[in-house]
């Protein structure tokens, strides 16, 4: 490792001209791969600010032109998507709590070495990893079981994932047997030794495990298509998908302003103006657990 | 290994001792029995009850009867199945769904690879971290999201890229609705959405080789590219190769969510897969029947490359997934 207090250019400056063109190449690509992932959130950001004109006009490539917050208005206006927010809200928060608590219901019997259906059981579980019955099958028991049309449809079919329980299986099996046991003799309960010493000693593996699922829970399109037929159960991803892949239209048709100032805030700004609304709450969160992420795909990678 | 040896150990038991036996555990393990029972009751309902639904590929269900009707449908036999592979769309989806993922296997395999040994190379800390943190950003994007963006910004008429094409002389190429784009536009979006997350686990697996190799190869006169040729790469090979064989075995399976985001009757030539074809013959048609065999034989192939994948990688990498 480099000291800290060493200029950045003094190590590059004393190298052969080899691996100066190696160092050039090597910053080259990541700029241009951390360009390449920018740009589109900073061209999507800008339009969504920048004056209608301007827009209209193809004038606005980097930066904003103008200043034109309208386009946020209409839609924040718009009851549907302060509906399909809630619902989103809704799923995510519900949904996600639902998956912890049934990841460490499975995980922390599969990691008991004593669990004499252990075998079995892990079994059960990844056999669905790699197999499965398909759309159809799934489809007729879920709305067999009445869920169309119901909130439940978006908590209940996706409870659990297999790989998951495994990453949360792993780090419980790496804690010592030896608390375990003691806390057994001690006379406490599976329950007991679950919340108070395997969860707290498994936290950064928890924190990475409720980023996955709380994203695919946020993202989720497929089950809302399936089994959500009302729009005022429907979350953000299906409105999305109304307004930035089908047509814009409803949202200024609703606003109820005059053709002119609808044509002013173009389908392209609405559009753009519901992407920043609806990825910022991801975004947001990302940066937090960055240093649990590493450790969290390491763990899914490495068997056992 | 030791579970293996206590199993060898265990002598021959009696009917009777086995019962014994269970009842025992049954009363040791009761607690984890009652904290494993709801999980046991969703798999049993929401993974293996929709297994035992794919009885119906081979039978003619009829809609209306709820969940007693995939069972109690007239017996057909391999009608479906035959049907599928006698009409023109089997070899079409086939190829489609196969190349699709070939391709992003291919083009998107490679780039983490690249862009991992690229960014352990940086000293900075800060920027290698931000670096990081900024390129796997796209990977939490939903797919709604990052397909409506791409719709967009291909817009013949306001999209960007367009008016980039026009800028320059060129004329409008109306991408969405090109088949010779479709692949292309997937695998593009696809990498740009992965490429960061999937390079962690490469940069994980550089920053364990340890620094003292790197100043021997230093002191040999070894250049950086040397360093990267000859030290690291071979150093992730075993991950590399593990990661490259397992998604060979996921080829034939490939994601229903862009695919039917992006695709239009334009370019079914090239966009539609199997997945997709199930869901329109299943969920918009109603042929349950029809679309449970396809996806049947969707699953039953995806499923044998997997063992396959998973036979080679434990033969030659000496890791597996089971």
């Amino acid at each position: 490792m480099m000291k800290e207090k060493q200029p950045a250019f003094a190590e590059f400056r004393n190298e052969g001209i080899g691996d100066k063109i190696f160092d050039i190449c090597v910053w080259i690509l990541v700029a241009v791969a951390v360009c390449a992932t920018l740009y589109p959130f900073l061209y999507v950001t800008s339009i969504s600010f920048s004056d209608g004109m301007a827009v209209a006009k193809g004038e606005v490539m980097f930066l904003p032109k103008g200043w034109d917050l309208d386009a946020y208005k209409m839609v924040l206006q718009y009851q549907q998507i302060w509906v399909s927010y809630g619902n989103t809200f809704l799923y995510t928060i519900v949904g996600t709590i639902f998956n912890i608590v049934f990841t460490c219901l499975a995980a922390y019997p599969l990691s008991r070495r004593q669990f004499f259906m252990r075998k079995k059981m892990n079994f059960l579980l990844a056999f669905t990893m790699y197999f499965s019955g398909g759309l159809i099958p799934t489809y007729m028991v879920v709305t067999g079981l009445g869920f169309y049309n119901s909130r439940w449809a978006m908590i209940i079919p996706t409870l659990l994932s297999a790989y998951n329980v495994m990453i949360c299986r792993s780090a419980m099996e790496s804690i010592p047997e030896d608390l375990f046991e003691n806390a057994n003799l001690e006379g406490a309960n599976d329950f007991y030794i679950l919340c108070r010493i395997a969860v707290p000693l498994i936290k950064p593996t928890l924190a990475v495990l409720t980023l996955y699922y709380a994203v695919a829970r946020y993202n989720d399109f497929f089950n809302a298509m399936l089994y959500l037929g009302k729009p005022e159960l429907q979350p953000l991803q299906m409105f999305l998908r109304r307004i930035l892949i089908i047509s814009s239209s409803e949202i200024m048709q609703a606003s109820g302003t005059t053709a002119a100032a609808a044509a002013a805030q173009s389908t392209l700004k609405i559009r753009y103006v519901c992407i920043v609304l609806s990825t910022v709450p991801i975004l947001c969160i990302c940066p937090f657990i960055q240093k649990y992420l590493v450790k969290g795909t390491m763990l899914g990678a490495v068997k056992e | 290994m030791s579970v293996l040896t206590k199993s060898a150990a265990k002598p021959k038991l009696s009917k009777e001792e086995k019962k014994r036996l269970f009842r025992k555990n049954i009363r040791r393990d009761k607690y984890l029995i009652l904290m494993f029972l709801p999980v046991l009751i969703y798999y049993l309902i929401f993974s293996y009850l929709p297994m035992t639904g794919l009885v119906m590929a081979f039978q003619d269900f009829i809609p209306g009867k709820g969940l007693a009707g995939i069972y109690t449908g007239e017996w057909v036999g391999l009608k479906w199945f035959k049907q599928f592979f006698d009409s023109v769309f089997a070899w079409k989806l086939i190829r489609n769904t196969f190349l699709l993922s070939f391709y992003s296997l291919i083009f998107g395999f490679p780039i983490p690879i690249l862009f991992a040994v690229c960014i352990t190379q940086l000293k900075n800390k800060v920027i290698q971290r931000s670096a990081q943190v900024i390129t796997y950003l796209p990977y939490f994007i939903s797919t709604v999201v990052v397909v409506g963006m791409m719709t967009n910004f291909l817009s013949p008429s306001t999209g960007i890229i367009n008016q980039i094409i026009m800028m320059c002389g060129g004329k409008a190429i109306n991408f969405m609705s090109d088949p010779s784009w479709f692949r292309r536009l997937y695998v593009i979006s696809g990498s740009w959405q992965t490429f960061g997350f999937n390079s962690i686990i490469f940069v994980a697996a550089i920053m364990g080789i340890s620094p003292d190799l790197y100043e021997a190869m230093r002191i040999d006169g070894a250049s950086k590219r040397q360093q990267v040729w000859y030290l690291e790469l071979p150093m992730i090979k075993s991950t590399i190769l593990l990661l490259l064989i397992m998604s060979l075995g996921n080829i034939l399976s490939v994601g229903f969510e862009k695919v039917y985001l992006m695709y239009n009757t334009a370019v079914y030539e090239t966009g539609d897969v199997i997945s997709t074809y199930v869901y329109r013959q299943g969920i918009e048609n109603k042929n349950y029947s029809y679309a449970t065999a396809v996806g049947l034989f969707n699953s039953a192939v995806g499923f044998a490359l997997v063992c396959i994948s998973n036979w080679f990688s434990r033969k030659f990498s000496g890791s597996s997934i089971w």
